[in-house]
């Protein structure tokens, strides 16, 4: 599959921006590296052509951004998104929480993006610049050397399991569609799932009391769309740290993952912000896994308007004490 | 100046950690983190730990006193305890520097007792950088990263660790460790300084502007309309504010066990939505004041109050770690820190 | 360890006596278990009260330093502190740490002088300590004017104090105002900043204001039409704070801490900071 270029988007944004189709575009900001993109919102062409910025580091899904975006302005806003980022988009549209008439969507092919932490464990720190060539990225750093290293081998944990390279909602489509693709992204939850009670509290323990409570994983969670957040509400003894020697981050991480259950896409943006680098998403694959155990193979944002199997029920519904017995 | 072949540096570390609790930064599948040394454990050769040094002096949460609450009647327990020596091994020139900007909030009058307790009874041993990531920016702040402050100043360099005490306390560590170091000329070291400090002049970063910033500069900057683009996508998470070394501001509150109150400090963020709500309302209600206080903190309300010493230390981490790739650097960048680019 | 002291580690306090004021304001009389001052302070300081697991907050200390026996607190009920407060009894305990902040320079800048305070609602609470105290070395100050409205007479604090001590009191004059007209009501109606126009001060005073701030703004801009500076006029702010001492970094306006620095400001010196209170 032919790559999509920087250069494609950024005609196809002035395109779009000067022919009145859209007032903004939400897209990704050159910064002072090759891998440090900032989402921004260009106001016109010449930003565009100044600033835009399209790569291998191009991971943030912007699907979430468009709730305060469609909120303002006059227009439409267009956005661009990537294979996993329309699934995201598709639930927010289920869930109501913007207005479709506001977007123009234009879906990109993706062959995956990369982790800049990957990439330094690979080639080192130091780096300067990183440029694409076929399946490789070139890195120079600033002892003088330059080093290869393959795409595949640097991807970001969400793209290694790549769910699918099909979109599922756009208003245009830039290159060609790809399929849902078979792929390995439950082996980790069956890791867990294989260990014993004591072995993955000590597991969990271990990666939860490494979370200092930024909220990263909360913020950014395109599920995560409250206009008021419980953990937000000084009265609810929740919002911050707890005393010394408690576990509080184990409550914050649980109540978070029910409530994004059925929800989340699994578009792994949680663990790619999250600074102590704790496998976040695995919590949330786990209820994804249970939901395709006990209802039935569901996939959260591919169609929009579906109904999750915890919001619909149906007389096959399995029993909750069956769930319980399947899980021991 | 006193030193050890790298050989021996586990028997250095040994005798260290017999005398009192050693802590240095050790590789783990995530990233460098400060760890209570095992034998076994090996100094890690990472230029950032995940979370700051802070957290020996500033933990991200501490219990500050208990209450006994019975009918109509309080009592107020004073649970402070005198804290017990240790050494923090390894710690890079900027997270060393953050601790002096961290003194001047906690130790200013009146003195918080907590802070002041485990600063007294640590030991800090810096050792110099080599190998500057793209992401450091010391320099910018005046620091210098081949020649750390603290209370002892290492140099690792391919075959010895150099050990030099820059006061009374670090001459006491040079003394525990004297049967297992010898006396040596500073040759060596200044060769690797030499060497590091010209890497660190093609820093991408090393002619980052700070002179536009400063004290009293709050008029200029506070209506700035880059704000608004600069803060646009920030999420309002607490990442840039936990992970930075001189980031310290706290939240108290109570929690009640049942059996009594216990009223703990924890860290807190600007950048939080509450952070500064009351009960009868809100003075920052917008992401984008919220923003412009933390970079209007380091750039220039810090500086107003002290001599014009900026609140960064150029450590890197928010760079590395913010979720938008929002920074410091940027906003500098932005805000006409650097005419022209 | 307990030998360093520690300013976050609070006193306890006993609620000695509880005064309804108005339908949303009490007064709370506060001592040491054994009967003394938890501390001395100085007019427009405050301290930080709390109780365990409800949480812990600022407030002005109503009464003056000049009170030897005992402190008050006069405190409306808005939040999770006030409203605990609001249904304590008489012999409560609580925890009290200060006093915190700048005070008005009652020696320093108002001696001598001829003074007006303005306040609306709760705001008379940070003004009574100044005022009172003005009372107790009374030759010392000039004409005193006090200008206080608020929504209904109901509304008005310390109203009995206000008619059997401040009127009756030579020198003194006090003038209220409410925002309605009301039954047994034949005082001064409209607003406190419009009032303060009407009365047309003469420009000598030292003006020490507390209230909403939509009331210090009117009012400030109807000083400076009568030709008052700012110089002249003083007031005392309030943000959210949780250490009381410049280091928990939530009460600044720019590189002012309220907690430390003010809460007292000179109005001259408030409008060089960010308008961002």
């Amino acid at each position: 599959m032919q790559k999509i270029t920087c250069e494609s988007l950024i005609e196809k944004a002035c395109e779009l921006i000067e022919n009145g189709t859209v007032s903004r575009v939400i897209g990704w900001k050159k910064g002072e590296f090759d891998y440090d993109l900032t989402p921004a919102v260009f106001a016109n062409a010449d930003e565009i052509k100044k600033n835009f910025i399209y790569n291998d580091f191009s991971g943030a899904n912007f699907s979430k951004y468009l709730i305060k975006e469609t909120r303002k302005g006059e227009g439409k806003v267009l956005v661009f998104l990537k294979p996993c980022d329309t699934y995201s988009f598709n639930q927010l549209l289920t869930e109501h929480r913007f207005d479709r008439e506001k977007v123009y969507a234009v879906g990109i092919p993706c062959e995956g993006m990369a982790d800049i932490a990957k990439v330094k464990a690979a080639v080192g720190d130091g780096i300067l610049k990183i440029t694409s060539e076929g399946d490789e990225l070139i890195v120079e750093n600033l002892y003088g050397d330059v080093n290869k290293v393959k795409l595949a081998d640097v991807l970001a944990e969400r793209c290694v399991n790549c769910k699918s390279k099909k979109h599922t909602a756009y208003d245009e489509l830039m290159g060609e569609d790809g399929e849902i693709l078979d792929n390995n992204r439950f082996d980790e939850v069956e890791k867990l799932e294989n260990m014993t009670e004591d072995e993955r509290f000590a597991f969990w323990q271990n990666e939860l009391s490494r979370c200092i409570r930024c909220n990263a994983c909360r913020d950014v969670c395109p599920a995560c769309t409250c206009e008021k957040c419980v953990f937000d509400n000084p009265k609810s003894g929740v919002e911050n740290k707890a005393i010394a020697d408690s576990f509080e981050e184990k409550m914050f991480h649980i109540i978070r993952a029910f409530h994004v259950a059925g929800r989340c896409t699994d578009c792994g943006e949680c663990s790619r912000v999250c600074p102590q680098n704790i496998p976040l998403h695995l919590l949330n694959r786990k209820f994804i896994k249970d939901i395709n155990t006990f209802y039935g193979e569901y996939q959260a944002g591919e169609v929009e308007g579906s109904r999750a199997p915890l919001v619909n029920y149906t007389e096959e519904d399995i029993e909750p004490n069956d769930a319980v017995k399947r899980e021991e | 100046m006193r030193k050890c072949s790298l050989n021996s540096l586990n028997a250095v570390f040994e005798k260290l950690a017999n005398d009192s609790a050693l802590y240095m930064p050790v590789d783990g599948d995530k990233g460098a983190d400060y760890k209570k040394w095992e034998m076994g454990d090996e100094l890690s050769s990472a230029l950032n730990t995940n979370r700051s040094a802070k957290d020996f002096f500033f933990p991200q949460t501490e219990n500050l006193m208990e209450f006994k609450v019975s009918g109509k009647e309080i009592e107020v327990i004073d649970t402070r305890d005198e804290k017990e020596d240790f050494v923090v091994f390894g710690v890079r020139a900027c997270d060393a520097k953050s601790f002096d900007i961290l003194d001047t909030v906690f130790l200013s009058e009146p003195c918080d007792s907590y802070y002041a307790n485990r600063r007294e009874h640590a030991t800090i041993v810096t050792l110099a950088c080599t190998r500057p990531s793209e992401t450091c920016f010391c320099n910018v702040f005046g620091i210098d990263a081949t020649k750390p402050t603290g209370d002892v100043t290492c140099w690792k360099t391919a075959d010895d660790m150099y050990f030099e005490a820059n006061n009374e306390k670090g001459k006491a560590f040079i003394e525990k460790i004297a049967d297992l170091t010898e006396e040596c000329d500073s040759k060596a070291v200044e060769e690797q300084q030499a060497k590091t400090k010209e890497i660190l002049k093609k820093l991408p970063l090393a002619d980052l502007k700070t002179e536009k910033f400063g004290k009293d500069k709050t008029a200029e900057f506070f209506d700035a309309p880059e704000w608004r683009e600069l803060s646009t996508s920030c999420l309002g998470c607490g990442t840039c504010t936990y992970v930075c070394p001189t980031c310290q501001c706290y939240d108290i509150k109570d929690y009640d066990t049942g059996h009594g109150v216990i009223r703990f400090r924890c860290w807190d963020s600007c950048m939080y939505s509450e952070f500064t709500k009351m009960a009868h309302g809100n003075n920052r209600l917008s992401q984008l004041e919220r923003f412009r206080q933390r970079f209007m903190h380091k750039l220039v309300y810090y500086p107003t109050n002290n001599d014009g010493v900026f609140g960064c230390v150029g450590c890197g981490r928010c760079l590395a770690k913010c979720p938008i790739s929002m920074n410091i650097v940027k906003v500098m960048k932005a805000l006409g820190g650097n005419d022209g680019e | 360890m307990n030998n360093r002291s520690e300013v976050l580690i609070p006193k306890v306090g006993v609620i000695t006596d509880i005064r309804i004021d108005t339908p949303d304001v009490k007064t709370f009389r506060v001592v040491t278990p054994d009967g003394k001052k938890a501390f001395d302070h100085m007019p427009g300081q405050c301290a930080m009260l709390s109780i365990p697991a409800v949480g812990e907050a600022m407030f002005s200390i109503t009464s003056s330093p000049t009170n030897t026996e005992y402190m008050e607190f006069s405190i409306k009920k808005c939040g999770c502190v006030t409203e605990w407060l609001h249904q304590a009894q008489v012999g409560q305990q609580i925890t009290i740490r200060g006093p915190y902040g700048k005070p008005f320079p009652v020696k320093e800048v108002f001696e001598g002088k001829d003074l007006l305070f303005v306040a609306g609602g709760i705001g008379l609470a940070p003004l009574r300590s100044v005022i009172n105290y003005c009372r107790h070395y009374r030759d010392k100050y000039g004409k005193i004017d006090i200008v206080y409205g608020s929504r209904s007479k109901e509304d008005l604090v310390d109203y009995a104090e206000i008619i059997t001590e401040w009127m009756e009191e030579d020198g003194i004059n006090v003038h209220l105002t409410i925002d309605r007209e009301q039954e047994c009501w034949d005082g001064h109606v409209g607003f406190v900043p419009n009032y303060v126009k009407e009365l047309n001060f003469d420009t000598n005073k030292t003006v020490i204001i507390c209230g909403p701030p939509i009331m210090i703004k009117f009012t400030l801009e109807g000083l400076m039409s009568l030709g008052y500076d700012k110089t002249q006029v003083y007031t005392t702010m309030e943000l959210r704070m949780k250490c009381g001492v410049g280091k928990c970094g939530r009460c600044n306006i720019g590189s002012k801490y309220v907690c430390k620095d003010g809460p007292v400001f000179r109005c001259d010196e408030l409008e060089l900071l960010p308008s961002e209170y």
